[in-house]
């Protein structure tokens, strides 16, 4: 009898927790994504919901990969409404979005983000140059007379640029799983790269290599992958003044007094500096919209409209206080239309 | 004299050195062990405690219909939805009105939090007579302010606080318009970007519902299957293997549990991302292991006696079970599955896999609504770029091991207190 008691009790929990489960329609628009857009998205999720008129979004940090993954998996309510991305989508994400029956799909750029290499404000700030990032943390660079690629022997900054201090090169950065990283190798390692004669005629002829070569860093202890976690490096830096991190621009900003940004090719990244474009390495942010879900799940332009007022994104809005970089007020308006009247991404223009 | 007692004698030095060595390495050991707890709580606390008291400043507020825009005071909506961050605006003009240059006044605003807003409309909402009238009030402060006025004299300078407000925020200092307050926020809201607003009340209420369904199926699969295995299985070849295969489950990494909780609750069985009800049954396949192990010793150390005499009074072998056994084994089991829970509340892994590492603003209401949990709340803070979550990830810490103490105290307290000796 009580052997078949607890079997009923049993199968009656199974049911009851699962039957509610399965009719469960979500009423909360579901966000995932790049953990550099997370500070925005959350930061407008919060003051949406503060408004009362709908549930505060929940926003997952996925990193921008695992944000398109999940984003393109398909169309229902089980799936997350938008996505973030510290780059543009690709043709490839697009392509899987499409067979996976996500065809309309929103863009929306935010804004800029830019990288920096830092130090601890202990010490005296570093002038760099692109030239001089690569040489410093690139796996091969070009023997003295410039006729072949050796492993890198560069020691010190003193070896890379007689300019530089004679202390040894330290550099604490992201893993290359990290969007930070794929940004970095883009904007400064390529950017560095070009600069060398010998490298830059390999882009004609050999492009892959180019780009092996470009890209590839260093492995022997030069430069240190110290993890996703940006306030890690930072704590780090302050522990060891003469080592340099590579992080986002909103930890520099929140940190100021605690770190220093180095001067890039003679641009110091400050707010004004990289939101005119002067700073070589900063990138652009976008969210990305499923117009499916518009209308299933409420407060999606709602949202969007949020995130695209002046007081959001604007020159002073409150995303600025996070450390996001505003595009030029002709460029957040002209988004704003489009984003408005819904304009689908173009997967041609990818 | 024999031979061996001259070399018992010989050898006896020797060997009360080695004891002696011995001792002293089990005794570093230990200090060692106690060092690194000692250093680890003395760091969390002295960076915690911050947390736990947050900066005001008092301003007269001016409840000015025209600047809230309210023309209409019994219209909920209006006063919903009126612009309650203009007080505040206009009671910081009032106290600084030199300041005229419009960069400056927006670095003058942001001394108020910009959740301040939000408790005035609370305090509208609920006495609506103070609409017209001036009232001091304690205005929660930034986080930046909140650091400022925090940190010793000589550390101030290297606080966010932009230059040009330190002034100002002195001179509310030295008139005694800052106070430090407790923050009562930290224990009732969910998180927040801003630091001055965040609390783990969402995360405390994520982590007890996801709790409540692993207590409601590890337990009493756990115990199903332990005493099965353990009173009414036959010993053959399958129930050995079943045996190595629990044994071998309770060492799998964590993260593994979560790719399996993803692909069969979420993708096969459809049940939505980061809710309670998948974390819970995700740690249920993770403890159950360690319960089913911990409730088989349980069973094994009621003395075969006891069964041989309910077998002979002519209990059946269920009625033997039901009422003798387990009644016995039950404080060993319940301990088991305490240290099991224990374990799978400062889990994050395996909830990464579910979506559970999110930004939850909302307090969840039952294990559907999406919710986090509170190692993933300490994870969100430490990994966010303003320098006040430094310390909010510290008090966070501290609310984790003051449940995870709680529970291995019960435990203990439970053993001492049922447990039967024979």
């Amino acid at each position: 009898m009580k052997l078949k008691a607890t079997l009923a009790g049993l199968a009656t929990v199974l049911a009851i927790t699962s039957a509610p489960a399965v009719a469960a329609s979500r009423d909360t628009i579901s966000i995932v994504g790049s953990s550099t857009v997370y500070p925005f998205s959350t930061t407008v999720a919060e003051r949406f919901g503060k408004g009362g008129k709908f549930a505060t979004p929940k926003v997952e940090s996925t990193g921008t990969g695992g944000g398109m993954k999940l984003f393109c998996a398909g169309v229902g309510t089980e799936h997350a409404d938008m996505t973030g991305a510290s780059r543009r989508m690709k043709k490839s994400e697009f392509d899987t979005c499409q067979a996976n029956g996500v065809k309309d799909i929103v863009e929306m750029k935010i804004g800029f983000d830019g990288i920096v290499v830092a130090n601890s404000a202990k010490g005296a700030a570093y002038q760099l140059s692109l030239k001089d990032i690569f040489l410093a943390l690139a796996k091969d660079v070009p023997n003295a007379d410039g006729t072949a690629l050796i492993p890198n022997p560069n020691k010190t900054w003193k070896d890379v640029n007689p300019a530089l201090p004679a202390d040894k090169i330290e550099v604490l950065g992201p893993p290359p799983t990290s969007g930070t990283r794929d940004a970095f190798n883009e904007l400064a390692m390529e950017g560095g790269c070009a600069k060398i004669p010998m490298i830059k005629a390999m882009k004609d002829t050999d492009k892959k290599k180019f780009e092996a070569v470009c890209r590839g860093i260093r492995e022997d202890g030069h430069y240190i992958e110290a993890g996703e976690n940006d306030n890690l490096i930072v704590q780090k830096l302050d522990a060891n003044p003469k080592a340099l991190g590579i992080f986002g621009y909103s930890f520099l900003d929140q940190n100021r007094g605690k770190v220093q940004g180095s001067i890039v090719d003679g641009v110091e990244p400050t707010f004004d500096n990289i939101a005119s474009g002067e700073y070589p390495v900063s990138r652009s942010m976008y969210v990305y919209t499923k117009k499916a879900h518009i209308g299933v799940i409420p407060g999606i332009t709602e949202y969007l409209a949020e995130f695209a007022s002046e007081k959001a994104w604007g020159d002073e809005g409150y995303l600025t206080d996070k450390g996001l970089i505003p595009m030029p007020k002709a460029d957040r308006q002209a988004v704003a239309k489009s984003v408005k009247a819904l304009t689908l991404l173009n997967g041609s223009a990818l | 004299m024999s031979n061996t007692t001259e070399q018992v004698r010989k050898s006896l030095k020797a060997r009360y050195r080695s004891e002696k060595r011995f001792r002293a390495f089990g005794i570093s050991a230990v200090a060692f062990g106690l060092l690194a707890v000692v250093v680890l709580f003395t760091d969390i606390i002295s960076k915690g405690t911050s947390a736990f008291v947050e900066t005001y400043i008092q301003l007269d507020i001016h409840w000015d219909p025209a600047e809230l825009g309210i023309d209409d005071p019994t219209d909920p909506e209006q006063v919903n939805y009126a612009d309650y961050d203009a007080l505040i605006k206009a009671a910081l003009r009032e106290r600084f009105p030199d300041v005229e240059d419009r960069l400056e006044r927006r670095a003058l605003y942001q001394l108020a939090s910009s959740g301040a807003g939000f408790r005035l409309r609370d305090q509208l909402q609920e006495n609506p007579d103070l609409l017209g009238t001036i009232q001091t009030r304690w205005i929660l402060a930034d986080d930046d302010v909140d650091m400022f006025i925090k940190a010793d004299a000589e550390d101030r300078q290297n606080t966010r606080l932009p230059e040009v407000a330190r002034p100002w925020v002195e001179a509310l200092e030295r008139d005694g318009h800052t106070d430090i307050q407790w923050n009562a926020s930290f224990f009732s809201k969910g998180d927040s970007r801003e630091p001055e607003q965040a609390g783990v009340w969402a995360a405390v209420t994520g982590s007890f519902f996801t709790m409540l369904v692993t207590l409601a199926l590890a337990f009493p699969i756990g115990v199903a299957a332990a005493v099965y295995l353990e009173e009414f299985a036959p010993k053959n070849r399958y129930t050995d293997f079943i045996e190595v295969n629990i044994n071998n489950l309770a060492a799998v990494p964590s993260i593994i549990f979560g790719l399996l909780g993803l692909a069969i609750f979420i993708n096969l069985f459809g049940l939505p991302r980061s809710v309670p009800l998948v974390g819970g049954l995700v740690l249920t396949l993770m403890t159950l292991p360690t319960i089913i192990i911990s409730a088989r010793a349980a069973i094994k150390s009621v003395p075969p006696s006891i069964r041989e005499a309910a077998l002979g009074m002519g209990a059946s072998r269920m009625q033997m079970v039901m009422h003798h056994v387990l009644p016995l084994a039950m404080p060993g089991m319940l301990t088991g599955a305490i240290i099991g829970m224990a374990q799978a509340l400062g889990e994050t892994a395996p909830l990464l896999m579910i979506g559970m590492v999110a930004f939850i603003v909302d307090i969840p209401g039952g294990p559907l609504d999406a919710s986090t949990v509170l190692p993933v709340q300490i994870y969100l803070w430490a990994d966010s770029p303003e320098a006040s979550f430094v310390a909010l990830t510290s008090a966070a810490i501290m609310v984790l091991l003051a449940f995870l103490i709680s529970m291995n105290t019960l435990a203990v307290l439970l053993r001492k207190r049922l447990e039967r000796r024979w």
